[in-house]
C-alpha cells in the first residue's frame, strides 16, 4: 500500500517535472520564432531601404551592419542565434525545426503587410501544410536522445 | 546563393545540435548575472565557434538573397534544409524520429516549398 503510494507519488512527481521542462521548452521555442521573424523583417527593411548595390566587397556588408534597421535586426538575430542554440540543447532537431517553421509563415504575412508583397493562394497553402506539420510535431516528445534537458 | 544557404545552414544546425546536447545550458544559467559566464562557457567550444562560422557565411550569403529577392521568397527557399536535416537528425544524432514526426517534417517542407512558389 505505501510502495503504491510512493510510485503514484513519483510518477506525479515525474509527470510534472516533465511539464514544467515543456512549457519552458515552448516558452523558448516562441522567443525563438519572435526574434527570428523581427529579425529577418528588420534586415529586410534595412536592406530594401539601402541606394547602392552591395556587390561581393565585404567593406559594404560591414558598413551596412551599422544602418539602424540592419543594427536591430542584426542585435535580433544574434538573440534568436543563442536562444536558439540552448533550445537546440533543449530539444531534438527534428523537433525544433518544424515547431520553428511558423516563421516562414510569419514572415510571409510581414512580407504582404509591410512590403505589400504578393501573397498567393499557393503561399495561403504552404501556410496551412506548415502549420498542419507543427501540430504533428508538437504532439511529439521534443526531446527523445536526453532524459532530463533543463532545470 | 541558395545552394551556399542551405549547406551552411545544415552544417551550422548539426554542429549545434550535436555539442549542445553534450553541454546543456541550464535555466538558471539563463538569469541576469549568469548569462556573461554560460556565453564565455560556449564561446570555448570549438565545434560551437565552426558552427558559428557556417552561421556566418550563411548571414551574408542571406543578406546578399534579401537585397535582390522579396522576403517571402527569400526567407522559405532557404528553408529547404527542413526536410534534409530531418534525415540527418535520425542518421546522425539518432534521434528517434516518429512516424508522427516524419508527417510533420514532410509537411512542413511541402508548405516550405509552396511558400516559395
Amino acid at each position: 500500500m505505501a510502495a503504491g503510494r510512493a510510485v503514484a507519488q513519483e510518477v506525479q512527481i515525474t509527470s510534472t517535472g516533465a511539464r514544467r521542462v515543456d512549457l519552458k521548452t515552448k516558452l523558448l521555442t516562441v522567443f525563438v520564432v519572435v526574434t527570428n521573424v523581427l529579425g529577418n523583417f528588420s534586415m529586410s527593411w534595412g536592406m530594401k531601404h539601402q541606394a547602392t548595390d552591395l556587390g561581393w566587397a565585404p567593406l559594404g556588408y560591414i558598413r551596412l551592419i551599422f544602418t539602424p534597421w540592419v543594427l536591430l535586426g542584426t542585435t535580433l538575430l544574434i538573440l534568436w542565434l543563442l536562444s536558439r542554440m540552448t533550445l537546440l540543447g533543449w530539444a531534438d532537431l527534428s523537433y525544433v525545426l518544424p515547431m520553428t517553421s511558423i516563421g516562414y509563415v510569419l514572415s510571409a504575412v510581414l512580407g504582404k503587410v509591410f512590403f505589400g508583397e504578393l501573397v498567393t493562394w499557393q503561399r495561403w497553402l504552404g501556410t496551412s501544410f506548415i502549420v498542419v506539420g507543427i501540430v504533428f510535431v508538437g504532439l511529439t516528445a521534443a526531446n527523445t536522445t536526453r532524459q532530463e534537458p533543463a532545470r | 546563393m541558395v545552394g551556399i544557404i542551405v549547406g551552411s545552414t545544415v552544417l551550422a544546425d548539426l554542429l549545434q545540435s550535436f555539442e549542445m546536447k553534450r553541454h546543456t545550458v541550464a535555466v538558471e544559467d539563463l538569469r541576469p548575472g549568469r548569462v556573461a559566464g554560460m556565453l564565455a562557457r560556449l564561446a570555448r567550444r570549438v565545434p560551437l565557434v565552426v558552427a558559428v562560422f557556417f552561421m556566418a557565411v550563411s548571414f551574408f550569403a542571406f543578406m546578399k538573397l534579401l537585397s535582390v529577392a522579396d522576403l517571402s521568397f527569400a526567407v522559405p527557399v532557404t528553408a529547404a534544409s527542413v526536410a534534409l536535416e530531418t534525415v540527418l537528425a535520425r542518421l546522425v544524432l539518432k534521434e528517434k524520429v516518429t512516424a508522427l514526426r516524419w508527417a510533420g517534417a514532410f509537411s512542413v517542407a511541402c508548405g516550405v516549398a509552396l511558400l516559395a512558389m
